[in-house]
């Protein structure tokens, strides 16, 4: 792929566009289609982009396994975290009333805060999916 | 009440039986899985396709309008979804390790090779 | 403030854990974390099981939406009881674990496994305790998937096929639940277990409602591995790691017995489930093919894991029997031998770790003679084993004697033998073991072998001792038992 200029060009020039867009499906789950899952899924698919055009190596120092993994189990505890910070503030778990000063903010945050956990650990999992499986054949041995 | 109010269920049950089918008919294991995604599609078209009311709109409220669509299925289907997702990667990921184990993904294959293991006094 | 919000945290503990244990990313660390979460998932367990004695159904809304419009989670005699049984099991494997993965998974997995167990753990709590149809398929496929991982994380090679066999059947039997929960939600317009029961009355009787009934049972049972839908479970606890094996043999199957009791008595109500389907005559022609077939395949095993294996279908055979029969002895039998059974297996299979551990084969050619290298452990599994066969004194007769008094109370003298003669299949598998380890010369394998440590025989011999404390003491297991089957026969929620 290193060979192909057109690709590398293109790549370069379409994967912050990919990024930006994950990040408006992100923020625009309350108002259309989108949320979460969705936006990690195509910030992954960027990376994936990236690794296939540029080669594995080259991703892999981008985004190392390690923050993968790390970003995976991140999510879970921001997810976590905010039900936790429901109980804490005097309501049951994953309580969002309780979360702002009225009902409606605290709505707001709440989902603001769950859907940034499950595109951490979305995205997370989709490029260490995309590791384990594109890195099988070279390295048998590591992960 | 004709077939075609009814379209959206013929379709569902022509994949789940479709879907089962491969599950069950084929011995390649990534065709397994396929047919399992398969059977999986025809269970998100069992909630959504009812879930659209007619004269129905979107499911935010509005002065305007008073039939909503029912936004509820999409909730739990994006979460089949997901779990779907996961079943299929942990089922291939499954697949690459018996491939390398075995050196084969045709099913009957891998029990041929169990049994000829067994004969000769392996396993714990 | 933390007695209010045990419902939930008994849940999230574990799942917090998961992610916890993933970051420390080395072995020990995540056991001490895994251990921590179990024991305190159990800790909880308890508390709230009392709670439920002191006050009755405990609501707790997911949340704060008040149900039937958020999730909620409901806890009632029948699945405090569960609870207990499932983070108790955890509790006891948890700190077997330690050296058990150490000798059976590779050095930089380990941290992963303890995550899956707690996902797992956490996954079963979950389904034990929530009360939203569609909500108990999330934590079922949650524990499933960890199950899957752990399952395939076994020495070897033949894990991985036993592993993916059951993933596909395990998701067919998941899919089918939610197909069936999504004709019950189309039907009532509602996913809140109670909140169908409540309007369920009005569509009962319509081919919808049969339908999901039909969907849900077999879902269900693929994953309770009633026969013939069995298929998958000899080879997944055959070569699962062993201390894993124990864990799951306890609970999985138990917790989707659970679901199925809900579901039936709960949602459906007795009359519609027995009434408009024959599912007394199809649980019971099952049920005695399962303690027949199953135990006679157990017979005629050459590996421990898989004899045990065979035996667990065979007993699951005695709790749908007792479901059959529909009666409150009956169902008395059915939810004391969830626990029984559960403690009985996670015993047999943690000594079957030790075995692993010291010879590092369980076949009946290497384990010949072992009776006399490993007493303790040996001593162990015949307790166990007589728990199996039911001797009095041993958990195992407790259910059998609820057994045979409900089919007395539901008048038929024939099926009450049935319990009796697969008794005594029992006792042949058992006695193969016993002959194996006492009577044969020792092999070179288990001539050569030490005693099993400490730290793997205690909680083994803990869960064998339990076996004979609750054959004699059946206060609380048949008292929790009791009381759930009054639960679920009243049909009130």
């Amino acid at each position: 792929m290193r060979h192909y200029l057109v690709l590398r060009v293109i790549a370069k020039l379409v994967i912050p566009f990919m990024l930006l867009f994950a990040l408006y499906v992100q923020f625009h789950g309350d108002f259309g289609p989108g949320g979460g899952f969705q936006a990690g899924v195509i910030a992954a698919a960027a990376m994936i982009f990236y690794a296939i055009v540029f080669g594995l190596p080259t991703a892999r120092k981008v985004v190392p396994d390690r923050v993968a993994e790390t970003m995976v189990a991140l999510g879970v505890l921001v997810y976590a975290g905010v039900g936790l910070a429901g109980l804490v503030l005097g309501g049951n778990y994953l309580d969002y009333f309780v979360l702002d000063h009225d009902p409606v903010h605290g709505q707001h945050r709440g989902i603001f805060w769950v859907e940034a956990g499950v595109a951490i650990t979305v995205s997370g999992v989709m490029l260490k999916i995309f590791y384990m499986f594109a890195g099988r054949r070279s390295s048998r041995d590591d992960e | 009440m004709s077939f075609w109010s009814h379209f959206s269920y013929a379709v569902t049950i022509a994949l789940l039986i479709a879907g089962l089918y491969v599950v069950i008919a084929r011995g390649n294991l990534i065709k397994k899985l396929i047919g399992l995604s398969i059977f999986q599609t025809s269970v998100y078209l069992l909630y959504i396709a009812p879930g659209k009311l007619i004269g129905g709109t979107a499911p935010i409220v509005d002065g305007k309008h008073a039939v909503y669509s029912n936004p509820l299925p999409h909730v739990l289907i994006l979460t089949a979804i997901v779990v779907g997702i996961a079943t299929l990667a942990l089922g291939l990921a499954l697949v690459v390790r018996i491939r390398e184990a075995y050196e084969t993904i045709e099913e009957d294959e891998i029990l041929d090779a169990d049994r000829a293991a067994d004969r000769d006094g392996h396993g714990a | 403030m933390i007695g209010q919000h045990l419902p939930a945290l008994v849940v999230v503990v574990p799942l917090v854990a998961a992610p916890l244990i993933v970051l420390a990313r080395r072995g020990a660390a995540g056991w001490a974390i895994a251990t921590a979460a179990s024991l305190a998932s159990f800790a909880m367990a308890v508390a709230l099981l009392l709670q439920v004695r002191a006050a009755g159904v405990i609501s707790y809304a997911i949340g704060s939406w008040p149900p039937p419009w958020g999730i909620e989670y409901r806890v009632d005699a029948v699945n405090a009881f569960v609870l207990v049984l499932v983070t108790a099991l955890a509790a006891v494997v948890a700190p077997y674990a330690r050296r058990s993965i150490a000798a059976e998974v590779p050095a930089d997995q380990q941290y992963l496994c303890y995550a899956m167990l707690c996902l797992v753990l956490a996954g079963l709590a979950g389904i034990a305790i929530t009360g939203d149809a569609f909500n108990l398929f999330v934590f079922l496929e949650i524990s499933s998937l960890a199950t899957y991982v752990l399952i395939a994380l076994g020495r070897d090679r033949r894990a991985l096929l036993a592993s993916y066999q059951y993933l596909i059947m395990g998701t067919i039997g998941a899919t089918f639940y939610v197909i069936g929960v999504g004709l019950l939600y189309l039907m009532t317009g509602t996913l809140n277990l109670a909140d169908l029961a409540a309007r369920i009355g009005e569509v009962q009787g319509s081919r919808p409602v049969l339908a999901a009934l039909a969907f849900i049972t077999v879902g269900l049972c693929l994953k309770i591995a009633l026969f013939p839908l069995h298929y998958w479970l000899p080879n997944a606890y055959a070569y699962a790691p062993s201390a894993f094996t124990a864990f799951l043999a306890g609970t999985a199957t138990k917790v989707s017995i659970y679901a199925l009791l809900r579901f039936y008595f709960s949602v459906f109500g007795e009359a519609a489930t027995f009434g408009a389907l024959p599912m007394r005559e199809i649980f019971l022609v099952l049920s005695i093919a399962a303690m027949f077939l199953a135990s006679l395949a157990a017979v005629f095993q050459d590996n421990l894991k898989h004899m045990l294996a065979y035996s667990s279908v065979g007993q699951i055979g005695y709790i749908t029997l007792g479901i059959s029969l529909d009666n409150q002895a009956g169902l008395t039998g059915s939810v004391v031998h969830l626990f029984n059974h559960g403690i009985t297996k996670a015993a047999l299979f943690l000594l079957a770790g030790a075995l692993v551990f010291r010879l590092h084969s369980v076949r009946f050619a290497d384990l010949a003679g072992v009776g006399r290298s490993m007493p303790l452990t040996a001593a162990g599994i015949v307790v166990g084993g007589l728990s199996l066969v039911g001797v009095p004194g041993m958990a195992g007769f407790v259910t059998k004697w609820y057994l045979v008094r409900g089919a007395l109370d539901a008048g038929s003298w024939a099926i009450a033998f049935t319990p009796v003669v697969s008794s005594l299949i029992a006792l042949w598998y058992v006695w193969r073991f016993v002959e194996t380890a006492y009577f044969r010369a020792p092999s070179a394998a288990a001539a050569a072998a030490k005693e099993a440590p400490a730290i793997l025989l205690v909680p083994a011999l803990g869960l064998a001792f339990a076996c004979i404390y609750f054959g004699f003491d059946t206060s609380f297991t048949v008292g929790a038992a009791d009381a759930a089957a009054r639960t679920l026969l009243g049909g009130a929620r």
